[in-house]
């Protein structure tokens, strides 16, 4: 009866998904109007039925000797089945409290938003349980205090008035953050990008990323000036130029092109975005010419196959995984993923497509691609441009880092070691995140309310 | 679609509320990005589809042994469904592969432990995958059993495979038997074999014994001085660079043909007297396609060489050798003359020999060669069927036609007319390819096809070391011509019954 339900229930989730997927474009009519619409209550539907098939397949094949659970070989007087039924018990019963409380507190989020944040967190969660059960705790603990964090922020934005007065600020303590961890974080692999407070590794630089965009919108959203560009490129030079010194590489692409992307918006300039993106080629033969670990990626990216055993085995062990799960996947637990180095983190995106499908794969994409195209349509409605460039700047930064670890891991660009926001596991990442969809959350409600006096909507009451 | 209509409904609304000023740029962003993960996920969907079985038969793949954990190797079955190879499973769920054949397909159906090689290496990705029912599935799975791998049926005949073992008998050497419309191979023999029932055992001493070098599969990895086969080559480079006026060439032959310090001899010395372009051929005389080599255009030589892939990849899915072959303006004179009679630095393996006669024969289009008929589930539906394909034209038809034409006047008045005679017409072209300096140390070459008139079966022969093709390998050619219509025979009676 299990493997029925094991073989089977791989289609219904690719299935499920697809709608999903669906739904996500066919809810683009209500831009805007974030209301009680139908479409949100059928996405939150396949949500459920999808993290419930899920778990029920990890529950039912763990059942035999199948255990991928612990990293140490600790025996718990608990079977596998049990501790994914306990891990499947918290992940539903968090989902239904973010979409019944945020709407609750804050009646004019955006739901769209709101839906597909809660499906991929429910992804990732359920995969990272996979993957490693004790990840997948802590991961649960982390995306719990995200949460109450970052409830409080929409409510921080109706109250406080000075974000715009303090750009330097922001600069500054971006730069020190950065260059703090560079000095005396210590190195993990290769880079050097956390630092350990209180038993605890953190990653300053996601939450730089959401300080850098404050600082970008505060300089830019009333003085568009040659000079003022200028000084923020300096600025914003710095911040780069410490991040590839620490050798994080993806992190310090990423900075870059918010900041060509955001100049852009600011001052409509089509000649900023072309010196960008050819000062952006220049930097990266440079950083190729320069540093030898730049060199070995691409190298690792060109012919992997070459060094297998050495610079491309990460990369060609991630192929292995897309291409063996190949359309339908190969069904949860019946991979085997956890042979990519750092698979919950780097990876994750491959161990999805392994287990269940390109297909399943391609939707997800999809869905990120959907939330970047909401919060563009956010940004295009707010005329306040302070706080349209901090919308437009976490968009690009969101897409840009998931088409650099999507990309990385089907060998489409050379890999840069970023997470897959939401998903991948990584405390700082994922609440950095959430921090990032909350803050256009709360600049949308301001938005729905401003927007509901003026223009006279009926709003939803 | 759903995006553009987004866009254009936010668009209108905000023109209602005055659109923000920077709408152009923020929409740019968006189709930016649109296309950045478009290019992406097409990628992605290209990868898949190409990849899929390269991903899973690699060796570094650890999912291989997963699936082998969860299914056991499927059946190798020839064309007619006797078994090449199977996995026998005793009480205790051990697991032999036994190849009921023994040394007759060493090469070709090959192994798959110590490494895999032949039709165990190319349809690794099948044998180790199960599409049984569901049923049998769930059956397997409450008791505790693997599940059956597919099924691989490939395209060997049992029967000519036999003859062409016992016909090479003691001799090193290689026969490939293709069909000619379709690139179906029938028989791959290379000699010296091995049994693979024993692979395990008798690993070390292959590895170690470097003179015989038994393991590798000399029909397609055997690097041979193509000798006076290579003369069809030189002849239709001829045909090509002199297309009306051919058939006027003359030559007068006296046995060996000189050129400043450079000589070279007929076969045995034999003088063929006047010869003109077909009688050259037929004869296999030495002297004279030395002074055809001598009267071609090097550069369109080489341009005829590419077409035929010399040095280039061969549309195959065994693992093979790159033949080599190669006319520059530098080469010295004396290169140039060994070069036209198929010997100095020139080598081809028997495969791409047999695919060049496989062309001629089809009008000169090649059918890319396969193995792999298809794959069927344990209870017989086809999984997957493979269609013959077309590698496209190596040369024209009438090119083919007059290649055809000469290959037809070895078998009448030339080097093969052991060929001649029979119930069947025959067309090929001998060669005697000598490989070391000592007189009389040649290969025995014969590549040909049958029936004339409407060619069904292509055959490549190598005897290595026996002495003149017309004598060693010709014999061979007329057992396989003939166990291949004596079997098609009694197939179409069994039709008619």
């Amino acid at each position: 009866m299990g493997e029925y339900i094991v073989e089977l229930s791989k289609y219904f989730i690719c299935g499920m998904m697809v709608l999903y997927t669906i739904s996500c474009l066919y809810a683009f009519r209500y831009a805007g109007d974030g209301g009680k619409r139908p479409v949100y209550v059928i996405q939150n539907i396949l949500m459920f039925l999808i993290q419930t098939l899920c778990f029920v397949n990890l529950i039912l094949v763990s059942r035999g000797s199948v255990t991928y659970l612990f990293e140490e070989s600790s025996t718990g007087a608990y079977s596998n089945s049990v501790l994914y039924l306990f891990l499947f018990a918290f992940v539903e019963v968090f989902l239904l409290a973010v979409l019944l409380l945020v709407p609750a507190i804050y009646e004019n989020c955006n739901r769209q938003l709101l839906n597909n944040m809660c499906m991929l967190l429910g992804i990732g969660l359920m995969m990272i349980s996979r993957l490693s059960y004790l990840r997948a705790i802590k991961q649960y603990v982390i995306v719990l205090v995200s949460l109450i964090v970052s409830l409080l922020i929409p409510f921080i934005f109706s109250r406080v008035r000075f974000l715009k007065r303090i750009t330097w600020l922001y600069a500054a303590v971006g730069i020190v953050l950065l260059s703090a961890v560079l000095i005396m974080g210590e190195v993990t692999r290769g880079s050097n990008i956390s630092v350990e407070i209180a038993g605890l590794s953190f990653q300053p630089s996601e939450f730089v990323k959401i300080i850098f965009i404050f600082f970008l919108a505060g300089a830019l959203w009333e003085d568009t000036s040659f000079l003022r560009v200028a000084l923020t490129a300096v600025l914003a030079g710095i911040h780069v130029i410490v991040l590839v010194l620490s050798k994080d590489l993806g992190g310090a692409l990423i900075f870059f092109i918010a900041y060509v992307l955001m100049v852009f918006v600011a001052t409509r300039n089509y000649l900023y975005l072309l010196t960008g993106v050819l000062g952006g080629s220049g930097a990266a033969v440079a950083a190729y010419r320069l540093f030898a670990h730049v060199r070995v990626r691409v190298l690792a990216w060109q012919n992997p196959w070459s060094y297998i055993d050495n610079q491309g085995y990460q990369i060609t062990q991630s192929l292995f995984a897309v291409g063996s799960g190949s359309w339908f996947g190969m069904g949860l637990l019946k991979g085997d993923p956890n042979v990519i180095p750092f698979v919950s983190a780097d990876f994750i995106f491959s161990s999805i497509c392994e287990e269940l499908g390109v297909v399943f794969g391609i939707c997800l994409i999809l869905v990120c691609v959907s939330c970047f195209i909401t919060i563009m349509q956010i940004a295009l409605r707010i005329n306040d441009r302070f706080y349209q460039l901090i919308v437009y700047g976490i968009g690009a930064m969101y897409i840009f880092q998931i088409f650099l670890t999507i990309g990385g891991g089907i060998k489409f660009i050379p890999l840069t070691g970023v997470t897959l926001p939401f998903i991948s596991y990584g405390g700082s990442s994922v609440m950095s995140t959430m921090m990032m969809f909350f803050i256009i959350q709360g600049i949308y409600i301001r938005l729905e309310q401003e927007g509901g006096a003026h223009s006279g909507r009926t709003g939803r009451h | 679609m759903a995006e553009q209509e987004g866009i254009k409904r936010v668009g209108k609304k905000s023109r209602r509320k005055k659109r923000v000023n920077n709408f152009h740029e923020i929409v740019l962003t968006m189709c930016l990005f649109g296309v950045l993960f478009l290019c992406m996920s097409v990628y992605l969907v290209h990868f898949v589809a190409t990849s899929e079985q390269d991903m899973i038969n690699n060796s570094y793949n650890s999912r291989q042994e997963i699936l082998l954990s969860r299914n056991y190797r499927g059946s190798i079955y020839s064309r007619d469904g006797e078994v090449l190879a199977e996995t026998v499973m005793d009480e205790g769920q051990n697991e032999t592969r036994v190849y009921p054949f023994s040394n007759l397909f060493s090469h070709i159906v090959g192994y798959s432990t110590q490494g895999r090689m032949g039709v165990e290496a190319m349809a690794n990705y099948y044998l180790i995958n199960t599409n049984t029912s569901i049923n049998n599935k769930v059956a397997n799975d409450m008791a505790g059993v693997k599940n059956p791998g597919d099924n691989v049926y490939t395209t060997l005949d049992v029967q000519i495979q036999q003859v062409a073992d016992e016909q090479l008998s003691i001799y090193k050497g290689a026969v490939i038997v293709t069909e000619v419309s379709t690139g179906r191979v029938l028989a791959l023999i290379s000699h010296p074999d091995f049994d693979p029932n024993e692979i395990s055992e008798i690993w070390e001493d292959l590895l170690e014994d470097e003179n015989s070098s038994v393991l590798l599969n000399r029909a397609t990895q055997g690097l041979y001085p193509p000798g006076s086969t290579f003369k069809i080559i030189t002849a239709l480079e001829y045909f090509r660079e002199n297309p009306k006026s051919y058939n006027s060439y003359s030559y007068q032959c006296n046995g060996s043909y000189r050129r400043g310090e450079s000589r070279i001899n007929c076969y045995h010395g034999t003088n063929h007297g006047t010869v003109g372009f077909e009688s050259s051929f037929a004869k296999s005389c030495n002297s004279s396609f030395a002074n055809i080599g001598m009267l071609l255009d090097r550069e369109k030589f080489q341009s005829t060489l590419d077409d035929l892939l010399f040095g280039k990849e061969l549309p195959l899915t065994l693992n093979y050798a790159k033949s080599m072959a190669e006319v520059s303006g530098e080469m010295t004179e004396d290169a140039m003359i060994q070069t036209s009679i198929g010997q100095g630095r020139t080598q081809i393996t028997p495969i791409h020999l047999n695919m060049l006669t496989c062309a001629i024969a089809n009008k000169g289009t090649l059918m890319k060669p396969y193995v792999i008929d298809r794959v069927e589930n344990d209870a017989g539906s086809v999984v997957k069927s493979f269609k013959p394909s077309s590698y496209g034209r190596l040369m024209t038809e009438e090119e083919a036609g007059l290649l055809s034409g000469l290959m037809t006047s070895v078998v009448e008045n030339g080097t093969a007319t052991k060929l001649k005679g029979l119930d069947y017409t025959a067309a090929g072209k001998t060669g005697s390819a000598e490989y070391n300096n000592v007189k009389g140390d040649s290969h025995a070459w014969f590549t040909g096809f049958a029936p004339v008139e409407d060619p069904e079966v292509c055959v490549t022969i190598i005897v290595e070391g026996a002495g003149s093709g017309g004598d060693y390998a010709v014999p061979i050619a007329r057992r396989l011509f003939d166990a291949y219509f004596r079997e098609k025979a009694v197939i179409s009676q069994e039709v008619a019954q």
